[in-house]
C-alpha cells in the first residue's frame, strides 16, 4: 500500500519533518485508512462530472460576485507584522536562502 | 441558567441583567471548568475566558436597556466561542500549538455580528486541533470532559462549546462543522446544534480546514437559542465570496411556525448495521412524535452514503493540506530554531502540529500528489456528485430527512485514539450533509439506559435551516430530553433554573 520510501517523499512534499518512529507509524495508518478509501474504486463514476463545491445553486453566482473595485484601508503593516516570530519593521525575516 | 430562548425573554422583560447572567456563568464556570475549580475532573470546556471584556460588554447591554436601545434579542446574552474564530487581540489557537500565543489583528465577521447583536463573548472553548477530530482529544491543550459521565469525550471537534452549553456554563456557543463537529458533540452531550447551509455563514476569520465543506453554526440547550444565534450570524459577507446573497429569514419567528404537514423521509442506509441498538430506538421514538404532530413519514433511499466517509477523507484531507500550508514559521505562530528555510519549514511543522494533523496533511498530500491525483482526488470529487444527487432526488419527494446524529452514545476517552479509522466512521451520518453542502440540525431525542444523551439528525434542502428548526421545535415542545441535567449538582447549586 504504502510503504516507508513513499512515507518520507509525501512527508518531504509536505514538509514535514517525521521521526523514524513517526514514519513507521504513518505507513501503518495511511495504509489502513487508503485500503478503505480505496472501496471508491467499486463506483461506477463513468459520466459523472466531478463536485469540488456545494454552494449555492451554481458556483457561479459565487465566483461572479464582484464589489466596486474603489479603494480602502487593508491592515496597517505593523499589525500584520505584528504576529510575526521574526521581522524587522518592514518584512517578515527569514534564514537567509541565497549565498 | 435559562435556556438562551428563556434568557432573551427574562432580559427583555428586566427579570435580570446582563451582567447578573454574565456573572452566573462565571460562577459556574469557576465552580466546573477551570483548573480552580478544585474538582478532580474539570470539564475544560473553556481554553480561556475573556473576562474584562466581557464584564464591560455586560455592563454596555444593560445601560442600552436601560435606555430603551437594546440591540435585539441577543442582546446581553453570553455566548462562547470556538477557539477556531479568530478574535481581536485575543489569543486564538485553533486548538493547536503552532498559534499558542497567536493574537488576531481583527474579528471573525461572526464575531462581529455577535457584537453587534449586543452579545456578551466569554472566551474561547477547547476543540480538536484545526478541527480534526470527533473526541476534542486532539486538542494540543488536553481533553474536554463529556458532563454526563467525566470518562467520556463530549465528541468534536467543537466539544468545548458542546459541552459548556450542556453543563449550563453558558447559554450558547459557536461551533464549526466539516463533517458533523457541531451535530456530534451536540448528540453527546445532549444540546442543539445547528450546520447551516454552505454559504449561509460567512467563514471570513475562521481559520481553515477544508474550505468546501466548512461551516460556522450555533449550538444552544433550546431550539429558539440556535435559531436567535443563527438570524444574528447568517447572511452575505462580502469578504466571503462564498457567502450567499439570499436573505436571511428571521428563524424565531420561522421555528415558531407547525410542523404539521412537512414530509420527512427516513433512508434506509442510515439504520443499517453498526447503529446501536438504543441509539435507534430513541432516534424512531423521535420520528413518532413528530408522526404524532401530523408529520408524514416515507421510507426512502440515498444509496451512495456508504462511500461518504471515504469520498470525506480524501476531500477533506486534501483541502486540508493546502489551508495548512500557511503554518510555515514565518508569518505567525511558533517557528523551530533551524539554520535554512526548508529546515525552517519541516521543524516548525514536526514542532507545532499534532499526530493526527500530521496524518491528515499526509493523506491529503499524498491524494494529491502526482500519479494519484485521478485514482483518488479526482474520483472522490465525482462520487461527491453522487451524494449531492441522492439528496436532490429526496427532496422531489420530501421536506427533509431523519436520522440518527451518531451511530452510538458517547465513547470513552481514548477509547478510539489508536485506531483512526474507528474514530472517522463516527462521522458516518453527519459528513455526506457537508459534501452536499446541505443545512444538518442534532436535537435531543433520549437517553440510554446509561444516562447517556442521543441525537436525531434533520437534514434540509439548501437554505431550509427554518424547515429543520420547525421539526426541531416541533420534537422540543413535546418532550423534556433538553430539560434534564447533567449530574454535576453535587455544586450545591439552589439557584439553578431550567
Amino acid at each position: 500500500m504504502i510503504d516507508r520510501r513513499q512515507v518520507r517523499h509525501v512527508a518531504r512534499l509536505a514538509r514535514l519533518e517525521l521521526t523514524a518512529a513517526e514514519e513507521e507509524t504513518f505507513a501503518a495508518q495511511l495504509s489502513h485508512v487508503l485500503e478503505y478509501v480505496e472501496k471508491l474504486n467499486a463506483v461506477d463514476v463513468s459520466g459523472v462530472a466531478p463536485l469540488s463545491f456545494a454552494g449555492d445553486a451554481s458556483a457561479e453566482e459565487a465566483w461572479s460576485a464582484l464589489r466596486a473595485d474603489e479603494p480602502r484601508p487593508g491592515l496597517p503593516r505593523e499589525r500584520a507584522l505584528a504576529a510575526a516570530p521574526a521581522q524587522d519593521g518592514a518584512a517578515f525575516v527569514v534564514p537567509r536562502i541565497i549565498e | 441558567m435559562r435556556a438562551l430562548g428563556e434568557l432573551s425573554d427574562a432580559l427583555a422583560r428586566g427579570e435580570v441583567t446582563a451582567s447578573g447572567a454574565l456573572g452566573q456563568c462565571l460562577d459556574r464556570i469557576g465552580r466546573l471548568d477551570g483548573a480552580a475549580s478544585g474538582r478532580a475532573a474539570p470539564l475544560r470546556a473553556f481554553l480561556r475566558l475573556t473576562v474584562e471584556e466581557a464584564r464591560a460588554q455586560a455592563e454596555a447591554s444593560d445601560g442600552r436597556r436601560r435606555e430603551g436601545k437594546a440591540l435585539g434579542p441577543l442582546d446581553g446574552v453570553p455566548v462562547a466561542l470556538k477557539d477556531i474564530f479568530c478574535q481581536e487581540g485575543v489569543e486564538t489557537t485553533a486548538g493547536s500549538k503552532i498559534l499558542a500565543g497567536y493574537l488576531p489583528p481583527y474579528d471573525a465577521t461572526v464575531v462581529a455580528r455577535l457584537r453587534a447583536a449586543g452579545a456578551v463573548l466569554l472566551g474561547k472553548t477547547n476543540m480538536d486541533e484545526f478541527a480534526m477530530g470527533s473526541s476534542t482529544e486532539n486538542s494540543a491543550f488536553g481533553p474536554t470532559r463529556n458532563p454526563w459521565d467525566p470518562q467520556r469525550t463530549p465528541g468534536g471537534s467543537s466539544g468545548g462549546s458542546a459541552a459548556a452549553v450542556a453543563a449550563r456554563l453558558c447559554p450558547g456557543a459557536l461551533g464549526t462543522d466539516t463533517g458533523g463537529s457541531i451535530r456530534q458533540p451536540a448528540a453527546l452531550v445532549g444540546c442543539v446544534g445547528l450546520k447551516p447551509t454552505y454559504g449561509r455563514v460567512s467563514r471570513y476569520g475562521v481559520i481553515a480546514f477544508a474550505s468546501s465543506l466548512d461551516q460556522v453554526g450555533p449550538l444552544a440547550q433550546d431550539v429558539r437559542g440556535v435559531a436567535l444565534l443563527l438570524s444574528a450570524i447568517a447572511g452575505k459577507d462580502e469578504r466571503d465570496q462564498t457567502s450567499s446573497a439570499r436573505p436571511v429569514p428571521d428563524y424565531g419567528a420561522e421555528m415558531q411556525k407547525p410542523a404539521a404537514g412537512m414530509t420527512v423521509g427516513v433512508p434506509r442506509e442510515y439504520f443499517g448495521g453498526g447503529l446501536d441498538g438504543e441509539v435507534e430506538a430513541a432516534v424512531r421514538a423521535g420520528i413518532a412524535v413528530l408522526e404524532k404532530q401530523g408529520v408524514r413519514t416515507r421510507p426512502i433511499s440515498l444509496p451512495n452514503s456508504p462511500h461518504a466517509i471515504a469520498t470525506y477523507y480524501i476531500v477533506a484531507t486534501a483541502e486540508a493540506s493546502s489551508n495548512l500550508a500557511r503554518y510555515d514559521g514565518v508569518r505567525y505562530g511558533h517557528r523551530a530554531r533551524a539554520g535554512a528555510l526548508l529546515e525552517l519549514y519541516e521543524k516548525t511543522r514536526a514542532e507545532g502540529f499534532g499526530a493526527e494533523v500530521k496524518r491528515r496533511i499526509m493523506l491529503g498530500t499524498y491524494v494529491l500528489s502526482a500519479g494519484y491525483y485521478d485514482a483518488y482526488y479526482l474520483r472522490a470529487q465525482k462520487v461527491r456528485t453522487l451524494i449531492r444527487d441522492d439528496f436532490a432526488r429526496a427532496f422531489g419527494e420530501v421536506d427533509a430527512v431523519v436520522s440518527p446524529t451518531s451511530p452510538h452514545a458517547a465513547f470513552k476517552l481514548g477509547e478510539k485514539l489508536s485506531d483512526p479509522l474507528a474514530m472517522y466512521l463516527n462521522d458516518i451520518y453527519t459528513v455526506p450533509v457537508n459534501l452536499a453542502g446541505l443545512p444538518g440540525l442534532s436535537a435531543p431525542c433520549g437517553f440510554t439506559r446509561g444516562g447517556l444523551p442521543i441525537g436525531m439528525q434533520l437534514i434540509g434542502r439548501p437554505f431550509d435551516e427554518s424547515g429543520l428548526l420547525r421539526l426541531a421545535r416541533a420534537l422540543e415542545r413535546e418532550t423534556e430530553w433538553h430539560r434534564r441535567l447533567p449530574p454535576l449538582q453535587e455544586d450545591g447549586d439552589a439557584r439553578l433554573r431550567l
